[in-house]
């Protein structure tokens, strides 16, 4: 509730003169079956023609004029819901864009996606729903029954029992009928499942000849499904007939109370008419009120989700210089003793493969201590989880380490704007991201480029060739998540990239694996032979890819247990040489 | 996306879907006979409610000390009793609907999930993932929902329409006469709106559509946009969306949340002109107060459901139009069913060859124009070749999840297409450059390919593809479930679990493609010490992007652009400094 509130606290003049006409609009729609009773009970005896014309002309007006306040009280709740929604998109995505690594971690892409997306659909629909609604509902119920106790108390006493018992009945069957829909929706997602695994694993399922296992596996999922399915539709299906059955029930005694009054003086049999109309419109009240509560309670959760992530601070706060570390050692990246693990909480499953590092998070790093000179080569090498994509992190600051500083250009990054050390960099990293647009934008990525060094990059990484391929070259799109391209492609688009700036350091983190060992023997040579200026990380499983550099790391388990040339490694290194051996051959 | 399209979607061929859903239905027609026989009842019976509210009320009309109670009290007894019985039988009827639409929709599901198993691997390769699901899952939902509401909606409207419109004559023809003024009015304003708002809602929903897919694609390349600090664009962009899909909102609500409050209005001037000729006719002594009453409250229940069918309407166009994508579906053509005089493949050797095959994808694109090779039992088989020249393809017409265009592949010296799929298949094992796992216990993955796998059986496999210390290293050990998304197993621990399932499934010929790609070296070593026993006495397939690890292959097959370039042993190969000379070489330059 605090976070919807913080939303709307900025229209809550324009919120309040919807609802005040919203109000007034409510107001007199009540009056209408008032000025019916009116005409019919004590206008019509009188025989007086005109004045019956007069009455019927001015409900006329007054059925105009509630359409009117209604239409306009609408129409102005839809757009401070759109304005409401739309900011909090605005900041929401800027803030996800934002977020560190290890926030990043703690939700995982899924999860912010859906924030994004049915969350903030859900708060915008209750926004525009609360002001109309909301006001319409309760005065509909109490309007009514404050009008059915100025025509006759003793009558309406029997509303005013039943209304209060309808409500809390109601709103008991909604409550236990939320959650169940929390369990419907896992037992879609676990078929669902079922049905994605299939799909992507079918060669697997045809060649174990596993078809009956899957279609009973299937069954026995929809089935459990469809169970929880009817169960909660059936108890969601109750609250109308329910409420019907107690308000007719309501309206059999007012018939017959009334009817007894009426022969007691005490009431008009008008009066009763017009409680059979109050009637409908107090049980069209009570529904339209569990529709709001039902609302709310979905909207209120969405609030809270998206407010945990735009009230989120900022875990990597930018040093003012004074404050940051400083070095005497050489080199343009410096390492200096450092240490870093993944915070506790982030180990769990759900994080998943959508995880910022790309790799198994119980992983970190040991005192990793290394420097690289202006314009010279590192090498990484090691076992998936060593802690080799770690190290990128962690020069790029998507994390603080816990122990031990990172230097670029001697200075410690954390002095550094953001995206100031950033555009130090050309990377491409693991499984690294195509977007749906030109090639020419996904290579230039929102840098001013032109064409030559456009073509320069693309053909150093050895993808002009099938670029020049499409009929529109450069101008051809990119599906998302870059679907059209083979995976070699892709790495040829994103390493095109990556030099494309012409970076002062060059990060490759397995950027060459889908390529053939030609294409990525004459990578190496053109960034060899134009690249020459960059300082170059490569992060790769071939040891083909890595050996020629100036000097490579060997990792295990987040340690350093090699550091320094091939030769010295071959020497020095056991791990190293049996990397060698296994892929390159016992003959060489 | 695939979502919003599909409501604007109206069906092509309305007859043929209806008469199909008509057939799924069969099983069900006692319970729709029973519901529609309810509905008719509870409908009529909640009809007569306002009229003995009116009789009752004409009793009391009498006046001051002038009424019968006893007669009040009968009225009064029965409307009480049609209520109840009424609303009993809605309840009745949402449960028979419930359950009727929810098995329906369980039918459906099943029979799409039973014809996807039918399907050739082809179908998969053309369709993506999301289209097919959105089926199952969303386009079966819809149906489904249709029948559990629209079928009692309709019933309901069309028996209080009818109901209503004959209590409002029998009362008064004069009267009923002025409901026709205002109900035309009513339906003509909201089929105009519709007209209007339809094409502003499908917008708004497609603009969502882009807004969804924008977000996902940009948050899941969060890491490079900050890398390249690139995030200004992107969020220019998303407010150029965020913008549209703001006012997609807002124009198509604009119009949409005036259809209500002015449908009222229609309403109440329609009544206020009963109100006024019936006040008039009562002075003509034409009509009671009583009836006048009965006659409101008749005009109130009629001009509901009639505003309310145009809606229906469109929901049933889509859950047609949903219901066709389903069968069509269900009608796409099935893997072929065996020969007729086809022989389980038994006692296998595991001679595989290949005689002047050709194949493509589709037919204007070949893959394979001639391709003759010979893989006698017992003997390693590699093929190598740079990415695209067709080694997968090759793998696919050997499991005949493909079928050749010309030339033959046998078996032990029969053509594969003469033995059961199921034997041919039950004869390879393969370890696939996609690991696949599912969401089910370690045990369950290993054990996925031999019924009835003991544990030490499992373990075993699990040792010697050397993930054993690892899954004792779980919290749950073998019972760890593990998932396709989940993070708690890397990929080349999944790899390792595949290939664990192929040891243990133990069959004649191995297929392996690439099957060690994202395992690393080290424990790669290991592997290829166990693959060995695994290959020992087998017909073995390899596809390998190290050339290392095929070096002692008995048959190396070169390709390229589908075609085999060159083949022989590493040493002759070698010797004749071609294209495999070349591959080989660029790895240590």
């Amino acid at each position: 509730m605090r976070y919807l509130g913080k939303i709307l606290k900025k229209y809550r003049g324009f919120i309040a003169l919807t609802m005040v006409i919203k109000l007034l609009g409510t107001f007199l729609e009540l009056l209408l079956p008032y000025v019916l009773e009116h005409l019919i009970d004590n206008v019509a005896p009188t025989g007086d023609r005109a004045m019956v014309l007069i009455w019927g002309l001015a409900m006329a007006v007054l059925a105009v004029l509630v359409r009117t306040l209604n239409v306009s009280s609408n129409r102005m709740s839809v757009r401070t819901a759109r304005e409401a929604a739309r900011e909090m998109r605005t900041e929401l995505f800027h803030v996800s864009l934002n977020l560190s690594g290890a926030q990043m971690d703690e939700f995982g892409l899924p999860s912010i996606t859906s924030r994004m997306t049915a969350d903030s659909y859900n708060v915008q629909n209750f926004i525009r729903a609360a002001q109309t609604m909301g006001v319409r509902a309760p005065i509909m119920m109490i309007g009514g029954i404050a009008i059915t106790l100025t025509m006759d108390r003793g009558l309406a006493m029997i509303l005013c029992f039943m209304v209060p018992i309808m409500i809390v009945l109601v709103i008991l069957i909604s409550k236990r009928g939320i959650p169940m829909f929390d369990q419907v929706q896992r037992g879609m997602d676990d078929m669902v499942r079922i049905m994605r695994e299939n799909i992507t694993g079918i060669r697997v399922v045809k060649a174990l000849s596993k078809e009956d296992y899957e279609n009973r596996r299937f069954t026995t999922s929809s089935t459990a499904f469809e169970r929880l399915d009817a169960k909660a539709s059936f108890i969601m299906a109750l609250p109308g007939p329910m409420v019907t059955l107690f308000l007719n029930a309501g309206l059999t005694l007012v018939v017959l109370i009334g009817a007894r009054r009426v022969n007691g003086g005490q009431t008009e049999p008008g009066v009763i008419l017009a409680f059979l109309t109050y009637f409908n419109m107090i049980l069209m009240g009570v529904m339209a009120i569990n529709r709001i509560f039902m609302m709310l309670s979905k909207a209120n959760a969405s609030a809270q989700r998206i407010a945990k992530v735009v009230e989120l601070q900022d875990d990597l706060p930018v040093l003012p210089e004074a404050e940051g570390a400083h070095t005497d050692r050489e080199g343009f990246l410096v390492f200096d003793h450092v240490s870093f693990s993944y915070e506790a909480g982030n180990t769990d499953a759900s994080v998943g493969a959508h995880g910022f590092a790309g790799a198994a998070r119980e992983q970190c790093l040991k005192n990793i201590d290394f420097s690289v000179k202006k314009g010279g080569s590192l090498g990484i090498i090691g076992a998936t989880g060593s802690g080799k994509t770690t190290i990128v992190n962690l020069l790029m600051r998507f994390y603080d380490p816990q122990e031990g500083r990172v230097f670029v250009d001697g200075r410690d990054v954390r002095t550094y704007d953001r995206d100031e050390l950033r555009r130090k960099f050309g990377v491409v990293f693991q499984n690294d991201a195509i977007f749906a647009d030109t090639i020419t934008e996904n290579i230039a990525f929102g840098r001013a480029l032109g064409e030559d060094e456009l073509r320069a990059a693309s053909a150093d990484a050895m993808a002009l060739n099938f670029i020049e391929g499409y009929g529109d070259g450069f101008e051809h799109m990119a599906d998302i998540h870059g679907a059209n391209f083979s995976g070699g492609q892709k790495q040829r688009l994103l390493i095109s990239r990556a030099l494309a700036g012409k970076p002062e350091v060059l990060i490759l983190d397995d950027a060459s694996s889908a390529l053939d060992y030609r294409t990525d023997a004459s990578l190496r040579k053109a960034i060899r032979e134009h690249h020459s200026e960059a300082t170059t990380i490569v992060v790769a499983q071939r040891i083909s890819s890595i050996m020629a550099l100036d000097a490579i790391i060997v990792m295990d388990e987040g340690e350093m247990i090699g550091y320094g040339t091939h030769e010295q490694l071959m020497e020095r290194c056991p791990v190293y040489r049996e990397i060698y051996k296994v892929q390159m051959g016992e003959a060489a | 996306m695939a979502k919003n399209d599909s409501i604007m979607k109206k069906p092509r061929d309305t007859r043929g879907s209806l008469r199909r859903l008509a057939v799924t239905l069969k099983p069900f027609r006692l319970w729709l006979a029973s519901v529609v026989a309810l509905c008719l009842v509870a409908n009529v019976l909640s009809l007569l409610g306002p009229t003995l509210a009116g009789s009752a009320i004409n009793e009391a009309a009498a006046g001051k000390g002038k009424v019968n109670f006893d007669r009040v009290t009968t009225f009064a007894l029965r409307m009480l009793a049609c209520y109840v019985a009424s609303s009993v039988m809605t309840i009745a009827i949402n449960l028979i609907m419930v359950h009727i639409s929810k098995r329906f929709a369980g039918i459906l599901r099943e029979q799409v999930f039973a014809k996807l198993m039918r399907l050739p691997v082809g179908y998969f390769d053309r369709h993506q993932a999301g289209d097919i699901i959105s089926r199952v899952s969303y386009d079966i939902d819809v149906i489904s929902t249709c029948m559990a509401s629209d079928i009692t909606s309709i019933l309901t409207s069309v028996v209080t329409v009818v109901g209503s419109l004959v209590m409002m004559i029998v009362i008064s023809p004069a009267l009923a006469l002025m409901t026709l003024v205002t109900i035309p009015l009513a339906v003509s304003y909201t089929t105009w709106m519709r007209k209007k708002t339809q094409p502003r809602y499908s917008k708004r929903s497609k603009s969502y559509g882009v807004m969804n897919g924008f977000v996902e694609e940009m948050l899941s390349g969060q890491k490079t946009i900050l890398a390249y600090a690139y995030e200004g664009n992107v969020e220019e962009k998303f407010e150029g969306i965020n913008e549209n899909a703001a006012e997609a909102y807002y124009d198509a609500e604009y119009y949409g949340c005036a259809i209500g409050p002015t449908v009222g209005s229609i309403n109440n001037v329609g009544l206020c002109l009963i109100a006024v000729f019936g006040s008039l006719m009562y002075m003509a002594g034409r009509i009671t107060l009583g009836q006048i009453s009965s006659f409101v409250l008749y005009s109130r229940k009629f001009s509901g459901p009639i505003n309310e069918i145009a809606n229906i309407i469109n929901e049933l166009y889509s859950a047609l139009a949903a219901a066709e994508r389903v069968f069509n579906l269900l009608d796409e053509p099935e893997e072929l069913v065996d020969r007729e005089h086809a022989q389980a493949l038994q006692n296998v050797r595991g001679d595989v060859s290949l005689e002047h095959v050709a194949f493509g994808y589709t037919p204007d694109q070949p893959i394979i124009h001639d391709l003759t090779m010979r893989a006698d039992a017992g003997r390693l088989v590699a093929i190598v070749g740079p990415t695209g020249a067709g080694k997968t393809t090759i793998i696919n017409l050997l499991m005949r999840f493909y079928d050749v265009d010309a030339g033959c592949v046998a078996v032990d010296g029969g053509d594969i297409r003469d033995y059961t799929r199921r034997s041919l298949r039950g004869a390879y094992a393969m370890v696939l450059q996609d690991t696949w796992v599912f969401r089910g216990t370690i045990f369950e993955n290993i054990a996925y390919g031999k019924e009835n796998a003991t544990m030490e059986e499992v373990v075993a496999a699990a040792k010697a593809a050397h993930i054993h210390p690892f899954i004792m290293r779980l919290p749950q050990g073998y019972d760890t479930v593990v998932s396709e998304d989940g993070g708690n197993i890397s990929k080349g621990q999944k790899q390792l679990l595949t290939i664990a399932r192929a040891m243990l499934y133990n069959a004649r010929m191995l297929i392996l493609d690439e099957a060690t790609s994202n395992v690393d070296t080290s424990t790669e070593r290991e592997i290829q010490r166990a693959m060995r026993d695994l290959m020992r006495d087998k017909t073995n397939f390899v596809i390998a992007h190290r050339l290392s690890t095929i070096q002692h292959a008995d048959l190396i097959l070169v390709l390229n652009q589908g075609d085999v370039v060159e083949q022989g042993t590493h040493e002759e190969l070698m010797r004749r400094k071609g294209f495999y000379h070349k591959l080989y070489t660029a790895q240590f330059e």
